[in-house]
C-alpha cells in the first residue's frame, strides 16, 4: 500500500535520509530499526508530509504523495508521548478527528465509547489527560488515531516511554488491536524488542540508509552484517576458528563470521563443548551464566531454572542451531 | 582548567559592570547633587532657597550665579507640570510646604492657593504697577511678568489669499473665515483656557451661543498649544492648514524674516495672564525667599524675561528686546476676568464648554 | 510535625517572607494613593463618603468609563489579533535578522507619549500624508495609538510561549485531519490560552492608564478616566471626583486581576519544556509573513517620520539638531543641555533597574514555590495580583500622593534624589515579576531535593540550582526594566526637579517652545532616546533564553 523509492531527505547540510526504497503492503505492519540519530524518525516525519523530500517519491495506495499536505493523506500519527490535547478530556480527545469531519453527535458518541473499549478505557470519558498515567495516555493516543479509520498508522516510538511490564502488555494489545483493525502501519524504534512485538515486516536502517529489510523472521535468521545482528538482539559475533569451532560443534557448516544470542548455549550434561563457569545470574526465566570455552573464549550461556551452578563449575554446552545465524561478511571489525 | 578560567574572567567583568553601575547611581552620588551640604559662590548667611515652579520657567545662568553671588544663598529650583499642577501641588502641601516661594501662579489659578492660606504676607523693595496686582490677595502675591492670549494670524498667507485678517471675536465666527481657526482646548491647555475666559468676558452668559457657531464655522479644537501651534498653525507647522491659531501676543517676535513679522496678533481679542510669586506659609528660609522675590523685581531679570521665558515685565524700568518691541505689541486693553469670579464657575464653564465640543 | 498546623505554618512563613516586598509597595504606593484618595473622603473633618458616589453617578463620569472601557478593550483585542501572527514569524520561523526585528517591534513601547504623540500627528494630521483619512482627533486614532505602543507586549510575551511550545500535538492533529486554520484554532490557541491572557491583561491595564496618547491623539473631545482625574485634579482641584474615580480605577483593575488569574493556569513546572527550534520558512507560510510585514510597516510609519523630521533643518536636511543636543536650546529653552538629560537619564534608569530587580525577585521567588493547600496557594495568587497592581493606577493620584504622604520623617522621601527612580521601578516591577516568575517556577523541585540530600544548605542550593537558571533571565528583566524608565514619563513628569530632568521631561519642553530649532532638537533627542533603548532592547534578546520566561 506504501511505496518508498529512493526517498532523500535533507536537513541543511547533512542528509538525514539517504536513498531509502521501501515497500509496505496492505494490512501488514513494517518496523524501521535503528539507532537514535539513524533517520528513521525523519522518515517517518517524511511519509506524514511533516518533511519535505528532496528527492524521491512516496506512493500510497498507488497515488504519488508529492505536494499533498499533512491533512489530507489520511495517515494517523502517535508519538511516545506528549501529543493528547491537555485542554479537552478523553471522550474530545477520541472524537477530535469525528468532528473535524463532523460526524453526527451520536454517531461520534457511540465510536469514542467503541474505541474505549477497545483499548480497555472504557469510562474514562471525562477524564483530562494530565491525571492519566503514560499507559493510559498512550492508549487514548491509539483510540484517537484509529477514530477514523486511517489507511495507514505512523508509530514514533510509541512504547518507548513506558516501563518494562507496561510495555509488554501494551504492546500486545497493540498487536492485537492492529490485527483485528487489520491496519497498515509503520513503526519506527530503536527498541528491537518493541519490533518484534509488533512488526510483520522489519527494515534497519543506519546512517540515513536501509541496510537490510524483509520479513522479520527472514531478517532476523540471516542479519546481513555485524552492527546489525548486534543491533538485532544477538548478543556476540564470532569470527574465524571460534566461529568454524562453534557451528561444527553444531553440525553446522563452517562460515567466517557467526551471530550468538544469549540464548544459543544451553548448559546439557549431553553437551559437546567444554567450558568453565566465570558468572551467574538468576532471571525469572532461566540461569544466564558468563563461561570461558578452550579455544573460543568467553561466551554466554543459561542454564534451566534451578539448575546449581557456580563460578568455577565445569559445564557442557549443547548449541540451539534455531539461536545462531551464519554471516555474510569475512571483514574484521 | 580553560573553562575555569572563562568563568572567573566572567565573574570579574561582572562584578567590575556592577560596580561602575553601582558609581553611576543616583544614590551614591547624592552628595554631589544636594548642593545644600555645599552652598556655592561666596560664604554669607548660606542656606538653600528653593523656588517651586512650572516647566516653563527659566532664567540665564548668569543671572541665577549673580543672585547666589550677592546674596549667599544657594538657588535649587524645583519644576514641574503647569500652572494649574502648581497650584494644585501648593494646596494639597499647605502645612508641609515643598519650598520656600513659589512663582507661576497666574490669575487664573491665583484663588485656589490663596484660599488654603499657602501664602505669606511680603511686600517686596520694589513695588510693582497697581495695575497688576490682585484685587484680593496683593498683599500675598507679587506679579513678576504679565503675558496675553491672542489670536495670531499668519499675515503672509492672507496676503497671499488676498484676504483681509479678522479683527475681533465676532469675526472668527464669519463664515468668510471658515475652517480657518485653531485652538487649544480649555480643559487641556491654560491657553486654551485663558481664550475661553476672553469669550466670556466678552460675551457673558451667552458664550456658549457663540462658541456654538465658532464649531458651526469649522473651528478646531487640539489638545494643547504646541498641536496647534506646530501641528496646524500654516506659518510655524510643517503641514498646517489653518492660518488663525490661539497664541500668545509675543508670538510675532518669533516669526521674523527679514524686516517683518509673517505673523500678527489680533490685539482686540486678547485675555491677559499676570504671573505672581509668593513667599510660602511655614517656609524653612523665609529670608531667602523674600530675597528671591526681589531679585525677580530687578531690572536684570525682569528685563531677561522676554527672551527666556516670552513674557512682558511688569517693572516700567525694565528693557525689551529690539524684536520685541517692533512685533511684540502689547494689548492695551485686554479682557479681564475676577480672579474669584474664576475661581467659584471654573468648573461650571469647563463643563459647559466640554458639553458644546462634543455636540 | 504535627500535619495539621503544617498548612498554617507554611502560610505564616509565606507571609513572613512576603513582609518585604509588601511593605515596599505598602510604602510606596498604598500609602500615597490613599493619601490622595482620603482627600476626596474627608472634608472638612468629616468622612463624607456618600458625596464621593455621587460624583459617580454623574453622566459626564459615566460616559467617559464607557469610553475608557471600550477604547481600551478594542485596542487590546486589536493589539492581541495583530500580535498573534507577528509573534508567530518572529518566534518560530528562521527569518533573516529576526532578533533586530524583535529588538525594533519594542522600541514603541518605550517611546514616551508625547513623542509618539507628535510623530503620529505628523502622520495623520490634516497636512500629513495620511491627513486624507480624517483620523485626527478620532478614537481611531487613539487606538492606533495605543495598538502601537502595546503590540510590542503581545509579541513578546505570546511569541516566548509559542516557542516552547511542544509541536507533537499540532502535528498528530494535522495527520488527524485538521487543516493548518483549524490546527490554530483547535490546538495551538488553546495552549497558548495562559500566554494569550496574561499578555491581554497587562496590555488593557496600559491602555487604561494611558495619559498621553488619549490627550495628544484625542483631541478634548475624547477623554478617558486617566485623562479626567488629571483635570480634576489639576483644572478643576475637584478631589473628590479624583478621588472618586481613582477608586473605580482600583476597582476595576482588581476586578480584571482576578479574572485574569482564573483564566490563567500556573504551568507544570515539572512537564517537560520542549524546545522547538525555529523552522525555515515555507511558501504555505505567505499570509502569516504578509501580516508580519503590515504590521511591521505600520509600526515603523510614525518612527520613520520622527527620524526624517529629525533631520529637516531650517536651512534643509542636515545634522544641526543633533549638533544642537549639546546645546541649552534655541533661546535657553532649557536650564540643562540634551546630553546631560541623557546621562540623568541613564542614572535614574539604573537606580530603578536595581530597586526594581530587587523587589521583584523576592515577589517572583515567593509566588513560585510550590503551594502545598489551596489557602495557601489562594495567599500566592493575591500576592501576585497585589503587586500587579500599579500598573492599574493613575500616575497623577500616584505622583500628588507621594507628595502630600512622603512628606515627614521617617518617610520624608520627598526630597530625595531616589524618589523618581522609585516611581520607576513601581512601573517596571509587574514586568520584572512577569519575566522572572514563569523561569523560577519551572526549576524542577527534585533538582532542589537531589542538592539538599548531597548536604547543601538552603543557601548553596539557591547558589548551584536556582542562580544558573536565572541569572540570563534576571538580566533580561533588568534591560527590560531599564528601558521601561528610560521612556517614563507620567509620574516623572510629576516628580522630577528642575535641575535634574530626564530626557522625556526635557523632549516635552523643548516641544513646549517656539522655535524650529526646538522643535528639531525635540525630533532629534527623541531619536537618540529610540536608538539608546534599541540598544539595550538588542542587548535584553542577546541574553533571552527561549522556553523560559514570558517577556
Amino acid at each position: 500500500m506504501l511505496e518508498l523509492r529512493d526517498v532523500s531527505v535533507r536537513y541543511g547540510a547533512t542528509l538525514a535520509v539517504d536513498d531509502v526504497s521501501l515497500d509496505l503492503p496492505a494490512g501488514q505492519v513494517l518496523a524501521v530499526l535503528g539507532p537514535s540519530g539513524c533517520g528513521k524518525s525523519t522518515l517517518l516525519r517524511a511519509v506524514a508530509g511533516l518533511e519535505p523530500l528532496s528527492h524521491g517519491t512516496i506512493r500510497a495506495d498507488g497515488r504519488d504523495l508529492a505536494g499533498v499536505p499533512t491533512h489530507r493523506r489520511g495517515f494517523a500519527l502517535m508519538f511516545q508521548d506528549g501529543q493528547l490535547f491537555a485542554h479537552l478530556t478523553v471522550a474530545r480527545n477520541v472524537a477530535y478527528a469525528l468532528r473535524l469531519r463532523r460526524t453526527p453527535a451520536s454517531r461520534t458518541a457511540a465510536r469514542v465509547r467503541e474505541l474505549l473499549e477497545l483499548v480497555g478505557l472504557t469510562g474514562y470519558d471525562d477524564r483530562l489527560p494530565a491525571t492519566l498515567s503514560g499507559g493510559e495516555r498512550q492508549r487514548v493516543a491509539l483510540a484517537r488515531a484509529l477514530a477514523v479509520e486511517p489507511r495507514l498508522l505512523l508509530l514514533d516510538e510509541p512504547l518507548s516511554a513506558l516501563d518494562a511490564t507496561l510495555r509488554e502488555r501494551l504492546a500486545g494489545d497493540l498487536r492485537e488491536i492492529l490485527g483485528l483493525a487489520r491496519t497498515t502501519a509503520l513503526l519506527v524504534t530503536h527498541d528491537h524488542e518493541e519490533a518484534f512485538a509488533l512488526a510483520d515486516r522489519l527494515a534497519v536502517m543506519r546512517d540515513g540508509r536501509v541496510v537490510q529489510s524483509g520479513a522479520i523472521d527472514e531478517v532476523w535468521r540471516a542479519p546481513v552484517d555485524e552492527d546489525t545482528a548486534l543491533f538485532l538482539g544477538y548478543a556476540r559475533v564470532l569470527r574465524g576458528d571460534a566461529a568454524r569451532r562453534v557451528l561444527a560443534s553444531g553440525g553446522l557448516p563452517g562460515a567466517d563470521a557467526v551471530a550468538v544470542r544469549r540464548s544459543a548455549m544451553v548448559v546439557d550434561p549431553a553437551g559437546t563443548l567444554a567450558a568453565r563457569v566465570e558468572s551467574a545470574r538468576v532471571t525469572p526465566d532461566q540461569v544466564r551464566l558468563v563461561v570461558v570455552v578452550d579455544g573460543i573464549g568467553r561466551l554466554d550461556a543459561v542454564a534451566p531454572l534451578g539448575s546449581r551452578v557456580a563460578p568455577g563449575d565445569p559445564v557442557r554446552l549443547r548449541i540451539d542451531v534455531t539461536r545462531l545465524a551464519g554471516l555474510p561478511i569475512v571483514a574484521g571489525p | 582548567m580553560k573553562h575555569a578560567c572563562v568563568r572567573a574572567a566572567k565573574l570579574v567583568s561582572v562584578a567590575l559592570a556592577a560596580l561602575s553601575l553601582a558609581g553611576c547611581s543616583l544614590a551614591t552620588s547624592g552628595q554631589e547633587d544636594d548642593r545644600g551640604t555645599e552652598p556655592q559662590g561666596q560664604p554669607g548667611t548660606g542656606g538653600t532657597v528653593v523656588l517651586a515652579t512650572h516647566e516653563s520657567f527659566a532664567l540665564p545662568k548668569k543671572l541665577i550665579r549673580q543672585f547666589e553671588d550677592e546674596s549667599g544663598y544657594t538657588l535649587e529650583v524645583r519644576a514641574s507640570g503647569d500652572a494649574g499642577t502648581l497650584a494644585t501641588k501648593l494646596s494639597l502641601t499647605a502645612d508641609n510646604p515643598i519650598a520656600d516661594a513659589a512663582y507661576g501662579i497666574d490669575n487664573t489659578f491665583a484663588s485656589r492657593p490663596l484660599g488654603e492660606g499657602v501664602f505669606a504676607e511680603f511686600a517686596p523693595t520694589t513695588t510693582p504697577p497697581a495695575a497688576y496686582a490682585l484685587a484680593d490677595g496683593a498683599d500675598r502675591l507679587v506679579p513678576i511678568d504679565s503675558a496675553s492670549v491672542c489670536v495670531n494670524v499668519d499675515s503672509a498667507w492672507f496676503g497671499a489669499e488676498k484676504l483681509d485678517p479678522p479683527t475681533t471675536l465676532a469675526d472668527l465666527a464669519d463664515p468668510a473665515y471658515r475652517d480657518l481657526l485653531v485652538t487649544p482646548g480649555a480643559s487641556t491647555s491654560s491657553v486654551g483656557m485663558a481664550f475661553l475666559l476672553a469669550t466670556v468676558a466678552e460675551y457673558g452668559d451667552a458664550w456658549p451661543d457663540y462658541w456654538t457657531d465658532l464649531l458651526a464655522n469649522g473651528t478646531k479644537v487640539v489638545d494643547g498649544w504646541e498641536d496647534a501651534y506646530y501641528g496646524d498653525f500654516t506659518s510655524t507647522a510643517k503641514a498646517g492648514t489653518r492660518p488663525i491659531v490661539v497664541s500668545y501676543d509675543s508670538s510675532p517676535a518669533f516669526t521674523v524674516s527679514g524686516e517683518e513679522s509673517t505673523t500678527a496678533a489680533l490685539l482686540d481679542t486678547c485675555f491677559r495672564q499676570v504671573e505672581y510669586a509668593g513667599v510660602l506659609e511655614g517656609a524653612a528660609n523665609p529670608a531667602g525667599a523674600e530675597a528671591l522675590i526681589d531679585w525677580m523685581l530687578s531690572d536684570a531679570v525682569q528685563s531677561a524675561l522676554p527672551e527666556s521665558m516670552y513674557v512682558f515685565p511688569v517693572v516700567e524700568t525694565a528693557t525689551v528686546p529690539k524684536d520685541w518691541a517692533r512685533f511684540a505689541i502689547r494689548p492695551e486693553t485686554p479682557y479681564e476676568v475676577a480672579p474669584d469670579e474664576i475661581a467659584a464657575n471654573r468648573e461650571q464653564w469647563l463643563t459647559q464648554w466640554m458639553d458644546v465640543i462634543s455636540r | 510535625m504535627d500535619g495539621r498546623h503544617l498548612p498554617v505554618r507554611r502560610i505564616a512563613g509565606l507571609l513572613l517572607l512576603a513582609l518585604g516586598p509588601v511593605l515596599v509597595l505598602g510604602v510606596l504606593f498604598v500609602l500615597p494613593v490613599s493619601g490622595m484618595v482620603a482627600q476626596g473622603f474627608w472634608v472638612d473633618g468629616r468622612f463624607a463618603p456618600g458625596e464621593v458616589l455621587d460624583v459617580l453617578a454623574r453622566p459626564r463620569v459615566h460616559r467617559i468609563a464607557w469610553f475608557t472601557l471600550w477604547s481600551s478593550s478594542v485596542a487590546t483585542l486589536v493589539a492581541v489579533v495583530v500580535g498573534l501572527p507577528v509573534a508567530h514569524a518572529l518566534h518560530r520561523l528562521r527569518l533573516p535578522g529576526r532578533s533586530v526585528l524583535r529588538a525594533a517591534v519594542l522600541v514603541p513601547f518605550v517611546l514616551p507619549t508625547v513623542v509618539v504623540g507628535v510623530a503620529f500627528r505628523t502622520l495623520l494630521g490634516e497636512g500629513g500624508p495620511l491627513g486624507f483619512l480624517g483620523l485626527d482627533g478620532t478614537p481611531v486614532a487613539i487606538i492606533s495609538g495605543l495598538v502601537f505602543f502595546n503590540v510590542a507586549l503581545v509579541v513578546r510575551a505570546v511569541g516566548t510561549a509559542w516557542e516552547s511550545l511542544d509541536p507533537r500535538p499540532g502535528e498528530a492533529a494535522a495527520a488527524l485531519g485538521a487543516t493548518p486554520l483549524q490546527v490554530l484554532r483547535t490546538v495551538t490557541l488553546p495552549a497558548l490560552r495562559p500566554a494569550i491572557v496574561g499578555a491581554a491583561s497587562v496590555v488593557f491595564l496600559f491602555c487604561a492608564t494611558a495619559f498621553g496618547i488619549v490627550l495628544t491623539l484625542g483631541g478634548v473631545r475624547y477623554g478617558t478616566v486617566e485623562t479626567e482625574i488629571y483635570l480634576l485634579t489639576t483644572t478643576v482641584f475637584d478631589l473628590r471626583a479624583a478621588a472618586a474615580l481613582s477608586v473605580l480605577q482600583i476597582v476595576v483593575v482588581v476586578a480584571l486581576l482576578a479574572v485574569s488569574a482564573r483564566l490563567r493556569q500556573v504551568p507544570d513546572p515539572t512537564a517537560q519544556r520542549v524546545v522547538a527550534l525555529p523552522r525555515s520558512v515555507r511558501r504555505s507560510d505567505w499570509p502569516v509573513l504578509s501580516a508580519t510585514a503590515l504590521v511591521l510597516v505600520a509600526v515603523a510609519l510614525p518612527l520613520v517620520s520622527l527620524v526624517a523630521g529629525s533631520f529637516e533643518t531650517s536651512g534643509g536636511w542636515g545634522l544641526d539638531n543633533y549638533r544642537a543636543l549639546t546645546t541649552s536650546g534655541d533661546n535657553r529653552a532649557l536650564l540643562v543641555p540634551v546630553t546631560a538629560a541623557l546621562a540623568t537619564s541613564l542614572r535614574t534608569a539604573v537606580d530603578a533597574t536595581w530597586m526594581s530587580l530587587l523587589v521583584g525577585l523576592l515577589v517572583a521567588a515567593l509566588v513560585t514555590r510550590r503551594s502545598h493547600s489551596v489557602a495557601e496557594r489562594r495567599v500566592r495568587s493575591v500576592l501576585d495580583g497585589f503587586f500587579m497592581l500599579p500598573l492599574g493606577v493613575s500616575a497623577v493620584t500616584l505622583g500628588f500622593g507621594f507628595l502630600i504622604t512622603l512628606d515627614q520623617p521617617p518617610l520624608d522621601l520627598r526630597d530625595s534624589p531616589l524618589l523618581v527612580p522609585m516611581a520607576q521601578a513601581l512601573v517596571a516591577l509587574p514586568l520584572v515579576v512577569r519575566t522572572l516568575a514563569p523561569v523560577l517556577g519551572a526549576i524542577d523541585d527534585r533538582q532542589r531535593q537531589a542538592a539538599a540530600s548531597l548536604g547543601a544548605s538552603p543557601a548553596r542550593t539557591l547558589l548551584t540550582v536556582d542562580l544558573p537558571v536565572v541569572w540570563k533571565p534576571m538580566l533580561a528583566a533588568s534591560g527590560f526594566a531599564f528601558a521601561v524608565s528610560l521612556g517614563e514619563f507620567g509620574a516623572t513628569s510629576f516628580l522630577a526637579r528642575d535641575d535634574t530632568p530626564t530626557l522625556p521631561v526635557v523632549i516635552y519642553r523643548l516641544i513646549g517652545n517656539p522655535g524650529e530649532l526646538n522643535y528639531g532638537m525635540a525630533l532629534a533627542a527623541s531619536v537618540v532616546l529610540a536608538a539608546t533603548t534599541a540598544c539595550v532592547m538588542l542587548a535584553v534578546e542577546r541574553l533571552r533564553v527561549p522556553s523560559l520566561g514570558a517577556l
